[in-house]
């Protein structure tokens, strides 16, 4: 898992993380992988990363280099080695 | 003693006469270099059909490239580009498409160059400070290349310009600061139907995409909700190192080299994400257009350009703004914490700033640092209470906590949780007013501002 955009601020400052899972019944989606991420990771202030089910705006989500959008967004099941990617879009200039 | 302060003043008055001279130069620049909205300097351009003998020479190097050649340079030169913001990604962004022979370039911005502006927006000078930026860059970029045209608009982009202004022109730059002059120049450019090269940079990184540009995606595809105000940083706050708006503006001057020279744009429905501490260049395909874009699908419900402060909740500048949260009664001026040291008066000051900003500067009194998102932690709570209890072993009065931060925001919000978090009942917490942006103001000049 990586963070970027200043997303890393609210996981221990930390860009790169090695997460294993847990094992599951079902396989593991995005839907679920959020509050496990909010319980398991988030070290502040999580509704500046989740706002109900979903990543609050701003927050762009990429699975293997490609936008979420792509790949079904929270429906999609999570792979084996698979990295996902938490960008918060940047303003300055 | 007299001869002493006679040398003082006369060194005054020549620094006061410098200043003088410097505003003087800096109004005559200003006066016959700007431009009203209603005038159209682009259309009245005569398009070319070769280049003159200088140009050749002058464009040669980029002349003999294959994908440029003489039929990509006249491209260019009768091609218009307006870059929204003149600061860290516009200056840089600016010079390079001046320098590659752009038959016109406007440059928007609303601001004044400062001090703290001359690490990253380097087209300004020393003695441009209080210069407005747009004509300091047009200036710069004039000096370099007089064969490009460059059109100066003193103004803050808005819904009732922006659509005038962009019209005139065939590629435009977003090299903005806020999230609502995005969301606006976005929409803008889908109404007039214009590609946008957005470019953006904070600390170490930065990040590139170009919009509306052969079916691509919008600003609006991507982000249909603006974040949350209180996700958004700025450069004032977050920091950013010069050299990174460098590279990504120049990276948009590059994009927008290639779509005026016909040649493939590299960024259109791709994010590139430019981490600089890291070194790397990261590149994701991103999501088409959006047939529910409120903008950019074939049934729009946007149709006109809207209120984008009001839509984003925020201003459309990054400019730092004050709030209020405490009473009077719980606020110190920087004054009134002046005499309170000038009496010795016991007390507990909490610097809570980051330790990277109390390294620049700190009051000249014993202090803790526990920075605000600190506070909460049980560790914090415990020193300052350890504190407490050993100053009001020598005295019955309340114990004065007083919290600062660099302009009295921070300090105000780290009243509000140590009196949440703290057990007790023989403290005074106050913060001081404009913090130390304002004791540098009305107690110590020679105090330093960042």
């Amino acid at each position: 898992m990586y963070f970027s955009g200043g997303a890393e601020l609210l996981f221990d400052k930390k860009k790169k993380h090695d997460v294993n899972l847990p094992a599951k019944e079902t396989p593991w989606t995005i839907k679920d992988l959020l509050p496990w991420m909010k319980d398991n990771m988030l070290k502040e202030r999580p509704e500046l990363f989740i706002q109900g089910e979903t990543v609050r705006p701003g927050i762009l989500v990429l699975i293997n280099d490609a936008d979420w959008e792509l790949m079904g967004e929270l429906d999609y099941s999570i792979q084996n080695k698979d990295k996902i990617v938490f960008i918060s879009t940047l303003h300055g200039g | 003693m007299a001869e002493e302060e006679i040398e003082h003043l006369k060194k005054l008055i020549a620094e006061k006469d410098k200043e003088i001279e410097k505003l003087k130069g800096a109004t005559n620049i200003q006066k016959d270099f700007l431009t009203h909205v209603d005038e159209n300097h682009v259309n009245d351009l005569p398009k070319k059909s070769k280049l003159s003998n200088p140009e050749i020479s002058r464009y040669s190097r980029q002349l003999i490239l294959p994908e440029i050649g003489i039929k990509g340079q006249v491209l260019l030169s009768n091609t218009s580009i307006l870059i929204v913001g003149a600061g860290g990604l516009g200056c840089p962004a600016a010079i390079y498409l001046a320098a590659a022979g752009v038959g016109c370039l406007g440059l928007v911005d609303y601001d004044e160059v400062e001090l703290s502006n001359l690490h990253r927006q380097i087209l300004h000078s020393e003695s441009k400070v209080n210069v407005k930026k747009c004509v300091s860059a047009a200036q710069a970029c004039t000096e370099l290349n007089s064969f490009v045209k460059c059109v100066p608009y003193h103004l803050q982009l808005n819904s009732s310009n922006a659509l005038k202004i962009i019209s005139q022109y065939d590629i435009v730059l977003d090299a903005t600061d806020n999230v609502a002059t995005r969301y606006l120049l976005n929409d803008a450019c889908i109404l007039a139907g214009k590609p946008l090269v957005s470019g953006s940079a904070l600390r170490f990184e930065g990040q590139l995409t170009v919009y509306n540009y052969k079916g691509g995606p919008c600003y609006r595809c991507l982000y249909p909700k603006p974040p949350p105000p209180e996700t958004v940083t700025n450069c004032s706050d977050g920091g950013v190192l010069g050299v990174i708006p460098g590279i990504i503006g120049s990276l948009q001057a590059l994009e927008a080299i290639k779509i005026a020279t016909g040649n493939e744009c590299s960024y259109n429905q791709k994010l590139l994400m430019y981490d600089g501490l890291e070194g790397t260049f990261r590149t994701i395909r991103l999501r088409g257009r959006q047939s529910t874009c409120p903008i950019c699908s074939d049934n729009p419900t946007i149709t006109q350009l809207i209120d984008y402060e009001q839509f984003c909740g925020a201003r459309a500048s990054d400019k730092d703004k004050s709030v209020t949260v405490l009473n009077r009664e719980d606020r110190l001026s920087a004054a009134d914490y002046k005499s309170l040291l000038d009496k010795d008066h016991p007390h507990i000051l909490v610097d809570v700033r980051q330790p990277v900003e109390v390294d620049i500067c700190k009051l000249p009194t014993n202090s803790i640092n526990i920075p605000l998102n600190d506070l909460h932690k049980s560790s914090s709570v415990n020193q300052l209470s350890s504190m407490i209890n050993s100053m009001s072993e020598e005295t019955t009065d309340q114990v004065p906590v007083i919290c600062v931060c660099r302009r009295g925001n921070d300090s105000q919000l780290a009243v509000q949780k140590i009196k949440e978090t703290l057990k007790h009942d023989n403290v005074a917490i106050q913060d001081i007013i404009g913090g130390l942006t304002s004791w540098a103001k009305t107690v110590d000049p020679e105090f330093p501002t960042y």
